[in-house]
């Protein structure tokens, strides 16, 4: 048993959903108690999809227990087929259901349907929403792609699929858009995009292509996997994220395509669509240089975004994590080459924790970071899933290609102080309206009475001394002296202060040591 | 006031399922209709969503649902919008290790009580909430309760109650978490003077109304069930009589009869009619005249009929469809024909419990479908055909049916929002009355299908 306060993932059924919702013609019965249905709410509510989701569920009941559950299953997947006319349906249970052991893909079978049944095995208590989605679209594209015996010769024209963008994903309705686009550019042309807007006769297409573009590696991955080795179609490593990592995937999906880079005259031209290495170099970012910057999300979001904070914002990167433990590795990898030790945990706890002990100035994440932002009063962007009903705008906001890098910039530098105004804060402590660590004035309809608890709080010694697990006192002159410093830096000033303290084995600190740790960890 | 409702009320029923059978046999009753009685897919939130609104009213409460991590998202999917600093739930989420034994599955329990009562020692009461896994395994929640009641106790008090979706409907997650804290209230002592328990989750403002109300007719001893702290308990006892104000209440009323204390049947505190009866069969029981109850509440029901009136021009004459959601339909269903001339086509309730809305039930037109249970696409069907000018139904279906050009009111909001008594009746009407307005006020945009954009 697991104390879960917040859950990065959903259940693998969701994840399941996340296809059969995405797909044009799929329908999904899952075998499920009374309840499980608000699992429609996330697309119909929070992403704003026009139809409920292709999903019929058994919605068992307690009296329905006592009875024959796999006569309720039948009867409901024989009605759902009856009703909806898809050309393909997916069978499965919910964690309810997977205890009381009726068989959906056997049951299914029985029923003699005149489409195909794709059985549905997703062990709920082991497995979560990405790998669901994962393995119900690697499912389906072995299906429909083996269905089909015809030969088909090497492809030569530069033709790819576009594989991983699904329901509920983070801004995948957008970067799909950019990525078209970008494609485009590079004479390459499209030729099935699953599992979004995609239906069986499309998957059935797959073969066609030359290669496959993973957009989504914690969807498409083993799909993307299987069709190299069944069809030889290559497929992508690098994500076209931010400036520099569109470049790369611009010369990778080039190489291909087999369309050599001078072939393509427009793909410099390409560049001009992005404004945020300007910005970034511009003399108005100077003071984003070292801000310290804690990531974490789903893997391939984290690791992206971790070569954006560094290379092309100059943040310093101070903690970096993960929930997806299928990208564990590489995570570490990535955490390691810049001296960090990757978070790699599905607990928020840990998480919360962590962020706490770096400190940093903002926050990329997910929707759960936003509740430890709020609690620390740190500034906090969304990066990745899961998110809520604000993370699927209106507006055009992808997070790839040029335009996406464009975004990047606006949103992550949007909750941090403005350079004058920080400068300001930092000279003079008292004025009334802009007050010490307040939330930054541009962003003043948000000011959260939190962060003054927060301060009271930090103020009052009883609370200090909880936080201070060290032996190490403060002299009242260095206490106010700390106080000078801004806040967003505070905490950190503290920590490092405490550390440089314990380490020389002092008990006190004065103003001078303060002053002696500022110039030993200065960067 | 000799109608065929009273006489239903007046014949003293006790809160037994097998005895309830107030249907179309009674003499009794006036409402012929046959009821729609429906089993098939089931569009409806289990009670563990209760948790949303209950650890709002109950301030040091904390809810524990032990369960998977689909009753874990359903709880973030639902309120996690709010971006909270310190949660007042979390779940417990059974691994393969728990499905393996039982006595593991306890000790991993005691465990995690153990490590969020370290970090949350301000928690005065927990809810260890049951959930659909928990039960199908047969873990022993109650049980559990009392084991870490021993260990807690006096400064954490454990409760249980499930809120799975096997056993509960939505609301009726606040029926069985108000039951499991019934056994807490103290027995009240010698029945010196009567004393009146005003029963269901109500806003806080609408609390104090009703407390300056009950003070003006003359009832001065009175509680609120749930308490806004779980420290102040009301007592219970023979000299106890409560009312209830909510329809979803039952096995609530069962366990209060059971401490010995009587339910007053009124109708619910909807709308002008509703509270006044309300009020009146509060009054009736404490031997205060009728003529005094309606010199007090004058002012009040002018002042109420005269802001329910406004929505009167958008809503009179107007059908409406009920899907089942929260048992709230059949009074609120009673409000919109009586006080807002509107067109009853079908009330959807997930379970109806005749002797609770008995009088409220009488007050429905016999030509109204009423639907108790759920086939959510036969009910579509239904709806679709007749269609009406407003649908009352869960966020599953709303934005579908808006994006086929039907006007929808999400029921879950019914819940959510301040709608009891007479100076809340104007904002309920404009609730139902909301929706077609913001349709005439957007009308430019041409609200039909085809220009709609594309969402993908």
């Amino acid at each position: 048993m697991k104390l879960t306060v917040w859950t990065y993932e959903g259940p693998p059924h969701v994840g399941a959903m996340r296809i059969a919702t995405a797909m044009k013609d799929v329908h999904y019965v899952l075998h499920a108690p009374q309840g499980d249905t608000y699992a429609d709410l996330l697309f119909t509510m929070i992403e704003r999809l026009k139809d409920r989701p292709p999903v019929t569920y058994t919605t068992f009941q307690a009296r329905d227990l006592g009875g024959d559950t796999a006569e309720l299953f039948k009867s409901a997947t024989k009605s759902a087929f009856e009703r909806f006319k898809p050309n393909a349906i997916l069978v499965g249970s919910s964690c309810t259901a997977e205890l009381i052991q009726d068989d959906p893909g056997g049951l299914a079978e029985a029923i003699g349907l005149p489409v195909p049944v794709i059985p549905l095995e997703l062990p709920a208590y082991q497995k979560k929403e990405n790998w669901g989605a994962s393995e119900t679209f690697y499912q389906l594209v072995k299906t429909f792609t083996c269905s089909d015996e015809g030969q088909i010769g090497q492809v030569k024209k530069p033709i790819c699929n576009i594989l991983g963008p699904t329901s509920l994903g983070f801004r995948h309705r957008d970067d799909v858009e950019e990525i078209k686009k970008l494609l485009t550019v590079l004479g390459i042309e499209i030729n099935v995009i699953a599992p979004l807007g995609a239906s069986v006769l499309d998957l059935k297409k797959l073969r066609e292509a030359k290669f496959n573009v993973v957009l989504y590696p914690e969807i498409a991955n083993s799909a993307a996997i299987w069709l190299s080795k069944k069809f030889g179609q290559p497929f992508n490593k690098s994500l076209p994220y931010g400036v520099l990592g569109t470049n790369e995937f611009v010369k990778e999906i080039l190489a291909l395509a087999e369309i050599s880079s001078s072939d393509s005259a427009s793909e410099t031209s390409l560049r001009n669509f992005n404004r945020s290495a300007w910005y970034s170099r511009s003399v108005d970012s100077n003071y984003l240089t070292n801000k310290r910057v804690f990531i974490f999300g789903d893997g391939s979001h984290v690791l992206a975004a971790k070569d954006v904070a560094i290379k092309e914002f100059g943040f310093s990167v101070v903690g970096i994590g993960t929930y997806s433990r299928e990208m564990a590795r590489e995570v570490r990898v990535s955490a390691e080459s810049s001296g960090l030790k990757a978070l790699i945990t599905d607990d928020y706890l840990e998480v919360e924790k962590a962020i706490e002990e770096t400190q940093p100035e903002l926050i990329l994440g997910t929707q759960m970071e936003r509740h430890i932002a709020k609690r620390l009063g740190i500034g906090c962007t969304m990066i990745s899933a899961p998110m809520h009903v604000q993370d699927f705008p209106s507006r055009y906001s992808p997070q790839m290609g040029y335009e996406g890098a464009n975004v990047l910039f606006d949103s992550w530098i949007h909750p941090l102080m403005m350079g004058l105004e920080e400068h300001l804060l930092t000279m003079f402590r008292e004025d009334f309206e802009f007050k010490d660590d307040v939330t930054p004035s541009h962003l003043s309809h948000e000011k959260s009475k939190f962060t003054e608890e927060n301060k009271r709080a930090e103020d009052s010694e009883q609370v200090f001394s909880e936080i201070n697990t060290c032996k190490v006192v403060w002299e009242k002159e260095a206490e106010d002296e700390l106080k000078k410093i801004p806040f967003f830096v505070r905490g950190k000033a503290r920590k490092n202060t405490e550390s440089f303290a314990s380490s020389r084995g002092f008990s006190k600190i004065s103003i001078e040591t303060l002053y002696d740790a500022k110039a030993f960890h200065a960067r | 006031m000799n109608t065929p409702a009273d006489l239903i009320v007046e014949k003293e029923i006790k809160f037994d399922h097998k005895k309830n059978n107030l249907n179309s046999t009674s003499e009794n009753n006036s409402y012929k209709q046959e009821i729609l009685k429906e089993k098939g897919q089931r569009e409806v939130f289990c009670g563990l969503t209760g948790i949303v609104w209950l650890h709002r009213k109950i301030q040091d409460a904390f809810f524990l649902v032990v369960g998977s991590r689909t009753c874990a998202h359903l709880i973030q999917s639902a309120a996690g919008v709010m971006i909270f600093a310190e949660p007042r739930f979390a779940t417990a989420i059974i691994d393969e290790k728990d499905l393996a034994g039982l006595a593991d599955a306890n000790e991993e329990l005691d465990r995690v009580v153990s490590q969020l009562l370290s970090r949350r020692p301000d928690i005065k009461l927990l809810f260890l909430v049951g959930s659909c896994p928990s039960e199908v395994i047969k873990l022993d929640l109650s049980n559990a309760a009392e084991r870490l009641s021993k260990n807690y106790l006096p400064n954490v008090k454990v409760l249980n109650y499930s809120g799975s979706g096997i056993e509960t409907t939505f609301t009726q997650g606040e029926d069985a978490c108000l039951k499991s804290m019934v056994p807490e209230m103290q027995q009240s002592k010698g029945s010196k003077e009567k004393k009146l328990l005003i029963v269901g989750t109500l806003a806080d403002i609408i609390e104090d109304q009703f407390s300056r109300l009950f003070k003006k007719i003359g009832i001065e001893n009175f509680d609120f069930f749930p308490p806004r702290n779980s420290t102040d308990l009301p007592e219970v006892g023979k000299d106890s009589v409560f009312l209830l104000a909510q329809p979803f209440l039952a096995e609530t009323a069962t366990e209060l009869e059971k401490s010995g204390a009587k339910h007053i049947p009124a109708m619910f505190p909807f709308g002008v009619q509703g509270s006044y009866e309300w009020f009146l069969s509060a009054a009736k029981e404490f031997g205060v005249s009728e003529e005094k109850v309606t010199t007090v509440l004058n002012p009040y029901i002018s002042r109420a009929k005269h802001a329910v009136s406004k929505s009167l021009g958008l809503l009179e004459g107007k059908s409406v469809f009920f899907f089942p959601d929260s048992q709230l339909e059949v009074p609120l269903a009673r409000f919109l024909h009586h006080e807002l001339k509107m067109n009853l086509l079908e009330v959807g309730t997930p379970y109806l419990n005749k002797k609770l809305v008995a009088k409220e039930l009488f007050k429905i037109p016999n030509e109204t479908q009423i639907s108790e249970g759920q086939d959510v696409e036969r009910q579509l069907d239904r709806c679709i055909n007749k269609n009406p000018d407003l649908i009352v139904c869960g966020l599953g279906l709303a934005n579908p049916l808006e994006a086929q050009g039907f006007t929808t009111k999400w029921s879950i909001e019914l819940v959510f929002s301040p709608i009891h008594g007479f100076d809340q009746a104007g904002d309920l009407a404009e609730l139902f009355s909301r929706p077609m307005y913001r349709r005439k006020k957007i009308a430019a945009l041409k609200p039909k299908k085809e220009n709609f954009g594309v969402t993908q």
